[in-house]
C-alpha cells in the first residue's frame, strides 16, 4: 500500500478528545417523533418555498419545498403524517430567532412514496446522476451545508482532478462519521465510486484520522480493487476543515478568493457521500442523518440515526437527558458550536452533534484579561493569520486594516480564543467584525443604488419638464402662425368681402341676372307666338314682357354697378364683354323685328324695329367706346347721347318711319299720288338727317 | 560618494533632524495619527526641502555672496521658502484634495517649518558644500523626517486602540513616545564623526 | 547707497521670477469641480430625506466639503460620522438630530384607504412607491429608503413607517466588549 505524502498542518491544536464517550455502541435508530418541524431553509442559499398546505398528507420522502433559485436544495417530508402548520418555529440558531417550518403530525406508518431509484450508475450519464442528486435535496452534511449539486458540477473549464473524501472529523465529541464509516461502509464505497464517475478524478483520497483505527479498517477492508487511497492523518484540530485539509493533503493553499474547484479538487463529507448513494441506488431523498448525541448530562450517549426535523429534545431523552446537569446544550461540537437557546429546536440536514455539556464539562469562560501580545494564537492559526492583529484591529473597528489581514479568510475554528491565555473571545470578535464590515458592504450598496434611483428620478423630471418646455414653445408657434395666416386671409379676403358687403351681394347679382334672362326668354317666346299669330292680345304680351325684361336688365345693371363702384375694380374685360353681348342682342332683335316688318308691315312693328334698330346702335357705340378708351371709369349699359346725337337720333327714326310708310304704300298699290307724296317726304327726312350729320361731323 | 553617503546617514540617523536636533517638531506632533496623512505631509516636506536646499544654495552663490549681500539671507531664503511651499500646496491640491483638506493648516505651515529654514541656513553655513552636497543634504533632511514621522504615526494608530491608562491617554502618550524615539535615536550618536 | 540698490534689485529680481513661476503653477494645477464633495457624497446614505437641513445628500456632501459639521446625518448615524470623520480627519461628534438614530424604516401604505392621488409618488426621491392616478399605490420595500418624505403629502394619512423586521439572515453577532474599556484598576476605581 503506498502511502499518500501529507503536508502536516501549520498552527492547530490537541484538545481532548472525548470520542470514547460516543463511539462504544453502533448507530441507534431514533424513535418517530410525534411532530418533525422541517424548516423551509437547512442549506446555504436561497430559503425553499412550501409545495405543500395545511391539511395535506404526505408520504415518507415526498418533496414538500422546492425553490426555483439555482442556489438551494429541495426538502421532502421525513415520514408520513399531516401537515398541521406553516409558518414560523424554533430553530438551531443562536438567537433563538424563528424560522418558517412546515410541521407534519406523524401518523406512525413511516411509509414512504413510491421511489425511482437509477437502476445501475455505472451505466448512467452525470447529468442523470447529478439530478438525482439535486431532486434528493442533498446538502453537505459536514457542516456548512452547501448543495452538493452545484459543488458537484464545477466550470467546464475547471475539470477535477483530485476527490478528496472527508472522514476526518477532528472536532471533539463528534463520532457520527466515525460510526458512519464502520457501518456503513458498503455504501460509503458505492457512493464515492458515483462521485468517481460523475467527477472522473485522476486520485481519489480518503482522509481519515488516526483516532479511528476501527473505520480506517473497515473502509480499508471495502475497497476491494478500487485505486483510491485511505490517507490516514495524525490527530490534530482542525485538519478537518475544507481548506486545511487541502493543504495537508495536496500542500496546496487554496488562494484568499477563490473555491477548491479553480484548483481542480473537490472535497466532500462521508456522511454527504452515503447520501448521495441512496438517492441514487436507493432513490431514497435526504431525510434522515447521523447525529451524536454527547455530553455529561447525558445518561447514555450514542450516535443516532434520526429523521430532520425531529425535536432535540425528544433526541436528548431517548438519550437519557439529566436536565438537572446539563448547563448547556451546543449543537455541534465545542470549538465551533453554538449554544441553543432551547430544546424544541429540531434537528436540520447539518446538525451533526448535540452535546448537552455539564458545568464541569464545559465551564463558563474566566472574564477576559487584555491581550498580553504573547503570540500564542498566530502560532495555532490553522490558515496562518495574524489574530493578535485582527483582534487589536476588531477592538478599534478599523474594517480596513481587517480586511488587509485577510479576516474573512478565518474559518473562526476558535483555536486562538482555545490557547489565548487572557482568555479572550477571539472569535467572536472576529465574527462580530465580519458582520460589520457585511453590514456596512451592504448599506454602501444601497446607498448607492438608492443614489442612482434619485439620479435617474432626477434626470427623468428634467427631461419631462423640457418636453413640456418644447410643447409649450410648438403649440406658441402654432398659434402664431394661424394668426398669421388669419391675418393673411383678412387682406386677400376684401374683395370678396367688399362684394358680400355692399348692398349687391353676389347671390342678389346672380338673381338680378337669371331674372333678366328669364324676361329675355319670355320674350322672345311671346315674340316668336307673335310672329305665328300675330293677335292683338300677343302684342300686348309682347309689349309687357319687353318691358320687364327691361326692367330686369336695368336692375341688374344697377346692382352690377353699384357693386362696381364700390370695388376696387371690375375688370375691363368683363364690361367689354357684357357690352359686346348687349350689342349683338339688339342686334339679333332688330333683325328679327325687320323680319316681322317686312312679312306684315305694321307700323306699330315698325316702331319696334326702330326703337331696337337705335338700341342696337347705341349697344354698337358703346362697345365701341368702351374699346377705344379701356381705362376711363366704366359705366355700365347705356351710353350717355349728347343732345346733337338725340336730334340725329330724331332725325333718323323719321327717316326711317317715311322709308316705311313708302314701302308700305308700294306693297299696298296705292295710286301714284300717294307714291309720290311719300317719296317726298322721305327725301325731306334724308336732308335732315344729312344735314344733322354733317353738323356734328363738323362739330367733332 | 562617499561624503553623499556620510550626508545621508547623518541627516537620516545620525543627526536626525526631528529627534536629535529638534527642528520640525509641530508637524510631528499634529499630523501622525494617522500613517497615510503622515506619509503624505512627509512627501510634502521632503519635496519642499529639497526644492527650497537647491534654490537657496543657488540664491546664496550667485545673489548673496557676488553682491555681497548676504546679509538678506533670511529674507530671501523665507521668500524662497514661501514661493516653493506655494507651489507645493497646488501641487498636492491638484493631486490629492482630500489629503489637501487633511492635512489643512500644516500644508502652509511648512514655510514656518523650522527645518526648512535650517537646513537652509546649515547650507549656507557650510560653505564647502558643492551644490550637489546641499541639495542631498536637504534631501536627506527630507527623508529623515519622513522616517520619523510615519514611525511615529504607525505607533500612534496603534496606541489610539491599546488601553491606555487615564493620565496618559491623548497627547501625554504621544509625548512620551516621541522622547523614547529620540532616546532610541540617540543611540546612533558616535557611528559618523561629522 | 548702491548696497541698498543692489539689494532692491535682488530681491526684486527674485520676487518677480518666483511670482511667475507660482503664476505658471497656478494655470497648470488648476482643480475643477469639488472632488471631496464627491467622495463625501459616496459616504452618506442617499436617503435624499433633507433631515439635515439640506435638499439632499449631494448638497450636504457640499456643505460639508465647505466646512459644515458632520453629524447631522440620522439615518446614515454614528457609522457615518465615524467615516466622515476618518475621511476629513475631524473628530467625530455625536448626532445632532431631535430624535437620534432610529432603527431602519420602510414605508407602509395602507392599501384600504389609499385614493390614488399621486402625491406621495412625486414625494418618493428614490421612486420607490408604484402607482398611478387613480389607481392603487403600494411601496417597493427593497427599494424604500425609509426617508419618510411621503408621509407628510398623505391626504388620508395612510402611509406607516414600520421598522424593518430583524430575519435570521439580517442577524449578527454581537461585538464582544464595548469599546474603550478600562483596565482593570480603573474598572475597579470607577465601581
Amino acid at each position: 500500500m503506498s502511502t499518500w505524502p501529507i503536508h502536516p498542518l501549520r498552527g492547530g491544536v490537541h484538545p481532548p478528545q472525548c470520542k470514547t464517550l460516543s463511539n462504544q455502541q453502533p448507530i441507534q435508530r431514533a424513535p418517530l417523533a410525534k411532530q418533525l418541524i422541517v424548516p423551509l431553509l437547512q442549506h446555504l442559499g436561497s430559503p425553499t418555498d412550501a409545495h405543500v398546505g395545511v391539511g395535506d398528507y404526505v408520504l415518507k420522502g415526498q418533496l414538500i419545498a422546492d425553490s426555483a433559485n439555482l442556489i438551494s436544495a429541495p426538502i421532502h417530508a421525513p415520514s408520513s403524517g399531516i401537515i398541521s402548520f406553516i409558518g414560523p418555529q424554533p430553530y438551531p440558531h443562536t438567537s433563538g430567532q424563528l424560522m418558517d417550518a412546515i410541521v407534519i403530525d406523524t401518523d406512525g406508518l413511516d411509509k414512504w412514496c413510491p421511489l425511482e431509484p437509477l437502476a445501475d450508475f455505472r451505466t448512467a450519464s452525470a447529468t442523470e446522476l447529478l439530478d438525482k442528486i439535486r431532486l434528493a435535496g442533498i446538502s453537505g452534511l459536514g457542516g456548512a451545508g452547501f448543495p452538493t449539486v452545484i459543488k458537484l458540477s464545477p466550470a467546464a473549464n475547471q475539470p477535477i482532478k483530485t476527490l478528496i473524501i472527508n472522514g476526518t472529523e477532528c472536532e471533539p465529541y463528534i463520532t457520527a462519521d466515525d460510526v458512519l464509516m464502520r457501518e456503513k461502509t458498503a455504501q460509503l464505497m458505492l457512493g464515492i465510486d458515483i462521485l468517481a464517475r460523475i467527477l472522473q478524478p485522476e486520485n481519489v483520497l480518503i482522509a481519515i484520522e488516526d483516532n479511528k483505527p476501527e473505520a480506517i479498517t473497515a473502509v480499508r477492508g471495502a475497497l476491494n480493487a478500487r485505486s483510491y487511497h485511505v490517507v490516514v492523518l495524525p490527530t490534530i484540530y482542525p485538519s478537518g476543515g475544507e481548506r486545511q485539509l487541502i493543504q495537508i493533503l495536496t500542500g496546496q493553499e487554496v488562494p484568499s478568493a477563490k473555491i477548491p474547484a479553480q484548483l481542480g479538487i473537490l472535497c466532500q463529507n462521508v456522511g454527504t457521500v452515503v447520501a448521495v448513494h441512496d438517492a441514487v441506488v436507493e432513490g431514497k431523498p435526504l431525510i434522515s442523518r447521523i447525529t451524536t448525541l454527547t455530553g455529561e448530562a447525558l445518561h447514555n450517549p450514542m450516535n443516532v440515526e434520526c429523521l430532520i426535523g425531529t425535536p432535540a429534545i425528544n433526541l436528548l431523552e431517548f438519550a437519557g437527558l439529566q436536565k438537572n446537569k446539563m448547563n448547556r446544550l451546543i449543537a455541534g461540537g465545542p470549538m465551533m458550536g453554538f449554544t441553543l437557546p432551547s430544546l424544541d429546536v429540531p434537528v436540520i440536514k447539518t446538525s451533526n452533534c448535540l452535546l448537552a455539556a455539564s458545568a464541569e464539562e464545559l465551564p463558563a469562560p474566566p472574564p477576559a484579561m487584555p491581550c498580553i501580545r504573547c503570540g500564542d494564537c498566530a502560532e495555532v492559526c490553522p490558515a496562518n493569520l495574524l489574530p493578535q492583529q485582527l483582534h487589536f484591529y476588531a477592538l478599534g473597528e478599523d474594517h480596513a486594516q481587517l480586511q488587509a489581514h485577510n479576516l474573512f479568510d478565518c474559518i473562526e475554528c476558535g483555536a486562538c480564543a482555545y490557547v489565548c491565555p487572557s482568555s479572550i473571545p477571539l472569535v467572536q470578535y472576529y465574527r462580530s467584525a465580519k458582520a460589520d464590515i457585511r453590514e456596512q458592504a451592504k448599506k454602501l450598496a444601497k446607498a448607492e443604488h438608492a443614489k442612482e434611483r434619485f439620479e435617474f428620478r432626477q434626470e427623468r423630471l428634467r427631461l419631462e419638464e423640457e418636453r413640456k418646455d418644447a410643447e409649450r414653445k410648438a403649440r406658441a408657434e402654432r398659434l402664431a402662425k394661424t394668426k398669421a395666416e388669419q391675418a393673411k386671409k383678412a387682406a386677400q379676403a376684401p374683395k370678396a368681402d367688399i362684394n358680400s358687403s355692399t348692398g349687391a351681394s353676389e347671390d342678389e347679382i346672380k338673381r338680378l341676372k337669371i331674372a333678366a334672362s328669364m324676361a329675355q326668354v319670355a320674350l322672345r317666346k311671346a315674340q316668336k307666338q307673335l310672329e305665328i299669330h300675330g293677335t292683338a292680345e300677343l302684342q300686348a304680351q309682347v309689349e309687357q314682357l319687353s318691358l320687364s325684361a327691361e326692367q330686369a336688365k336695368e336692375a341688374l345693371a344697377s346692382a352690377t354697378a353699384a357693386s362696381s363702384s364700390k370695388a376696387a375694380s371690375i375688370s375691363a374685360d368683363d364690361e367689354l364683354k357684357r357690352l359686346k353681348i348687349a350689342s349683338s342682342m339688339a342686334r339679333v332683335a332688330l333683325t328679327k323685328a325687320q323680319k316681322q316688318l317686312d312679312t306684315h308691315g305694321t307700323e306699330e312693328l315698325q316702331a319696334q324695329v326702330e326703337q331696337l334698330r337705335v338700341s342696337a346702335e347705341q349697344a354698337q357705340q358703346a362697345l365701341e367706346a368702351a374699346t377705344r378708351a379701356p381705362d376711363a371709369a366704366k359705366k355700365p349699359a347705356k351710353p350717355e347721347l349728347s343732345a346733337a346725337e338725340q336730334a340725329i337720333k330724331k332725325a333718323k327714326i323719321e327717316t326711317a318711319m317715311k322709308r316705311a310708310a313708302l314701302r308700305k304704300a308700294e306693297r299696298a298699290e296705292a295710286d301714284a299720288e300717294t307714291l309720290s307724296a311719300l317719296q317726298a317726304e322721305l327725301s325731306q327726312a334724308e336732308q335732315e338727317l344729312d344735314t344733322l350729320n354733317q353738323t356734328e361731323k363738323a362739330d367733332v | 560618494m562617499s561624503e553623499l553617503l556620510l550626508i545621508l546617514v547623518s541627516a537620516i540617523l545620525v543627526n536626525n533632524f526631528v529627534l536629535v536636533q529638534f527642528l520640525g517638531l509641530c508637524p510631528f506632533m499634529g499630523v501622525s495619527k494617522k500613517v497615510e496623512t503622515a506619509i503624505g505631509l512627509s512627501l510634502a516636506t521632503t519635496f519642499v526641502l529639497t526644492l527650497a536646499s537647491i534654490c537657496s544654495y543657488l540664491v546664496q552663490h550667485y545673489i548673496l555672496k557676488p553682491f555681497d549681500i548676504e546679509f538678506l539671507r533670511t529674507i530671501s531664503f523665507i521668500l524662497v521658502i514661501a514661493v516653493v511651499v506655494q507651489f507645493t500646496e497646488m501641487v498636492v491640491n491638484k493631486t490629492s484634495p482630500i489629503l489637501y483638506r487633511v492635512l489643512g493648516i500644516f500644508l502652509p505651515l511648512i514655510t514656518t517649518n523650522c527645518i526648512v529654514l535650517g537646513v537652509a541656513l546649515l547650507n549656507a553655513n557650510r560653505s564647502e558644500y558643492t551644490f550637489i552636497q546641499a541639495s542631498v543634504n536637504g534631501f536627506a533632511a527630507g527623508l529623515g523626517f519622513s522616517l520619523v514621522l510615519v514611525l511615529f504615526a504607525a505607533m500612534r494608530e496603534r496606541i489610539a486602540i491599546a488601553d491606555v491608562p487615564k493620565p496618559f491617554q491623548g497627547a501625554a502618550i504621544g509625548m512620551l513616545t516621541a522622547g523614547l524615539m529620540s532616546l532610541a535615536f540617540m543611540g546612533f550618536s558616535g557611528l559618523i564623526k561629522l | 547707497m548702491s548696497m541698498v540698490f543692489i539689494s532692491v534689485i535682488a530681491l526684486v529680481g527674485l520676487s518677480l521670477i518666483f511670482g511667475a513661476i507660482l503664476g505658471f503653477a497656478a494655470v497648470r494645477f488648476r482643480v475643477e469641480g469639488n472632488p471631496i464633495a464627491e467622495q463625501v457624497n459616496a459616504l452618506l446614505p442617499q436617503t435624499q430625506c433633507g433631515q439635515c437641513g439640506y435638499p439632499g445628500c449631494k448638497p450636504y456632501a457640499e456643505a460639508i466639503a465647505a466646512g459644515d459639521k458632520i453629524n447631522k446625518c440620522p439615518p446614515g448615524g454614528e457609522a457615518t460620522i465615524q467615516a466622515l470623520a476618518e475621511l476629513l480627519d475631524v473628530e467625530p461628534e455625536p448626532l445632532d438630530a431631535v430624535e437620534g438614530e432610529k432603527p431602519q424604516m420602510v414605508a407602509f401604505i395602507r392599501e384600504a384607504e389609499c385614493i390614488g392621488c399621486t402625491k406621495c409618488i412625486q414625494a418618493c426621491p428614490v421612486d420607490a412607491i408604484l402607482g398611478a392616478a387613480k389607481q392603487m399605490h403600494t411601496v417597493i420595500a427593497n427599494e424604500c429608503t425609509g426617508c419618510d418624505l411621503c408621509v407628510e403629502p398623505c391626504p388620508v394619512d395612510c402611509i406607516d413607517m414600520i421598522p424593518v423586521a430583524q430575519t435570521l439572515q439580517s442577524w449578527k453577532w454581537e461585538h464582544p466588549l464595548p469599546p474603550g474599556t478600562l483596565i482593570a484598576t480603573d474598572r475597579e476605581s470607577l465601581s
